[in-house]
């Protein structure tokens, strides 16, 4: 039907303002029923951890659970900390290696680049963002794995043997392989949040002290960087949140040992891998519950991190004086 | 001041540095991919199915089946509820509680996709009491619809104004505006968020290993266990077998171009609509 003599015939037809006919309500009420449903699914994603997590919170205890070092599905023990751990080192390792590539690369392609070499740029760092993590698993076994094992561990540990970190045997599999890859995996995100960030200092900052005589990297270092502060602290959080709930790459190359250990060379296991690897196997309320309160306890750490550093990027985007205020 | 100029070229030249070590491991990974990938392709990789372990030959052709079979479930309850959400943001998400439902999307856009997966098998398996392609396909809708909503609010919101004003000016109702004028506009880039949340929905493995689990067979049963790609390369690759990790790499390049090409005809689509209305 032609939109035109619709509307006609439809004007003509009707004479009450439209906005109290009954289709314009039921509109807005469908709209508001779909906008809901973003909340029916968080409600329900709470909601359905805590049923399924409860009859092992309640047998353990929740300081018990967290503070317990054994796993051992047999005897019905279940502690989180080698979980935790291995989660917290490797995604140090994965914030120490990516957090300085992802702000160079960011402040390259923002301050000093062309900005037609910034559009070429941004299509291999979406490539990386869409690579499936299995894909990275798959590429960090049989590629990572064997180089760290005969040439990086080595090296480090001639080079830094001292420290407990870099001791013992060069394994390949364990925190440091499941730390760069994660590393490698949090790049783009860090990376492109950070060059939002970067975009959204005025350029009158960066003018005053170019005028004021300072070289490029003065200005950056100086007028552009305080100001995006909030900001950068914001993405770096983002990318720890990913890295905390990476699942597959992790899974593959972190060894898979419920353990604690001082060695970044040594097998540990995370919150994710432990649930990848268990729960489809796991007999008994207690221990899918078990891997159910270690999904809770991520969901609850993530959360918290995406929140907080959601309201740091925003306010970045305010404005100096809220920034400022950070 | 020579100083100075020394520390700014150093440091433009670490930034550079930092633009080489990002490219490296893409590179390694995606000449890996195809180096080894490439050898095992054949007209039985698509069609086969799994072969036992020492014979030679098989596929992952029931892999890829279910792979889009699930994909297709989710986008069954995700697309009309990440796309709607997207709608009332963009329309109505102006008062306090639009701004709720906004913060609640992007907070929940970051929740790790494993954790997903446990939400639909308490959703689904265990009331099912069974492993199945519909729980595969709540989890990847629940994933979906988060970064949906977001996608389909600023393509909505990017529909000029005086277009919506013209169309009410018209007399034509507000509903009516909103899905013949306003929608219309944006169908186009909706589309494209719709294949790129496709796209990466096909490319998860956490959520699928323990709601629509694995099948050594072709599964078309809402209410069955059903393969997947992403699984099917997990298996593989942690398996001990070396014939095994080719089949692995196969898969892995064989999922990339899948999700290569919904992001390609995604994007397409989008410059042809785009084309047209103007």
């Amino acid at each position: 039907m032609h939109p035109a003599g619709e509307i006609a015939a439809r004007t003509q037809a009707r004479e009450r303002p439209s906005h109290t006919n009954i289709p314009d309500r039921a509109w807005a009420v469908a709209l508001t029923i779909l906008g809901a449903a973003v909340l029916v699914v968080a409600a329900l994603i709470v909601g359905e951890l805590t049923r399924i997590a409860s009859p092992a919170l309640q047998h353990t205890g929740l300081r018990r659970f967290l503070t317990e070092s054994t796993w051992d599905v047999t005897r019905d023990i279940y502690g989180a900390l080698p979980f935790i751990y291995g989660t917290l080192v490797t995604s140090a390792v994965a914030l120490v290696l990516a957090v300085p590539v992802s702000l160079g690369l960011a402040i390259f392609l923002t301050e000093m680049a062309p900005a037609a070499f910034r559009s070429v740029v941004s299509f291999p760092i979406a490539l990386l963002a869409g690579i499936p993590s299995v894909v990275y698993g798959l590429w960090g076994l049989f590629v990572l794995v064997p180089f760290l094992r005969h040439t990086i561990e080595p090296a480090l540990a001639r080079t830094l043997g001292f420290l407990p970190l870099f001791q013992g045997a060069p394994v390949g599999l364990g925190y440091l392989a499941a730390g760069v890859v994660l590393a490698i995996m949090i790049l783009p995100t860090i990376t492109s949040i950070a060059i939002e960030v970067l975009r959204t200092v005025p350029g009158s900052l960066r003018e005053a002290a170019l005028a004021l005589g300072a070289t490029r990297w003065e200005t950056i270092r100086t007028a552009v960087l305080p100001y995006a502060r909030a900001g950068i602290v914001g993405a770096t959080m983002l990318g720890l949140g990913r890295a905390l709930g990476e699942t597959m790459a992790v899974t593959m190359v972190i060894g898979n040992s419920p353990t604690i250990r001082a060695s970044l060379f040594a097998p540990g296991y995370s919150l994710p891998a432990v649930i990848a690897n268990e729960f489809a196997e796991a007999s008994g309320n207690l221990h899918t519950g078990a891997l159910a309160a270690l999904g809770l306890l991520l969901f609850a750490v993530t959360i918290v991190l995406n929140i907080a550093a959601r309201i740091l990027v925003r306010m970045s985007r305010r404005g100096p004086a809220r920034a400022a205020a950070v | 001041m020579r100083w100075r100029r020394f520390v700014d070229r150093f440091m433009t030249v670490l930034c550079g540095l930092a633009l080489l070590v990002a490219l490296v491991p893409l590179v390694s990974l995606l000449w890996l991919v195809i180096s080894r990938g490439v050898a095992g392709l054949s007209l039985d990789f698509f069609t086969g199915v799994p072969a036992p372990v020492g014979e030679s030959g098989g596929g992952v052709g029931n892999g890829i089946a279910g792979t889009l079979y699930i994909v297709g479930i989710a986008c069954i309850y995700g697309v009309p509820l990440g796309v709607g959400a997207g709608v009332f943001l963009a329309e109505r998400g102006d008062s306090r509680a639009g701004a709720a439902i906004r913060f609640t999307a992007e907070v929940l856009s970051g929740v790790p996709s494993i954790v997903v997966g446990i939400v639909a098998y308490g959703l689904v398996v265990l009331p099912m009491r069974r492993f199945s392609a519909l729980a595969g396909g709540v989890a990847l809708a629940v994933l979906m619809i988060p970064t949906l909503a977001r996608s389909t609010e600023e393509l909505v919101r990017l529909v000029p104004r005086s277009l919506r004003e013209a169309s009410l000016a018209l007399g034509v109702p507000e509903w009516r505006t909103s899905l013949r004028v306003v929608l219309r506009t944006a169908l186009g880039g909706i589309m494209t968020a719709v294949l790129l949340s496709v796209a990466r929905a096909a490319g998860e493995t956490a959520p699928l290993l323990f709601t629509s689990l694995n099948n050594q067979y072709w599964n078309f049963r809402a209410d069955q266990p059903t393969a997947s790609l992403t699984v099917q390369i997990f298996n593989y690759a942690v398996s001990p077998y070396e014939d095994w990790h080719d089949k692995a790499w196969t898969g892995a390049l064989v999922l990339l171009l899948l999700i290569g090409a919904l992001s390609l005809v995604g994007r397409l689509l989008s410059r042809n609509r785009f084309g047209q209305q103007r």
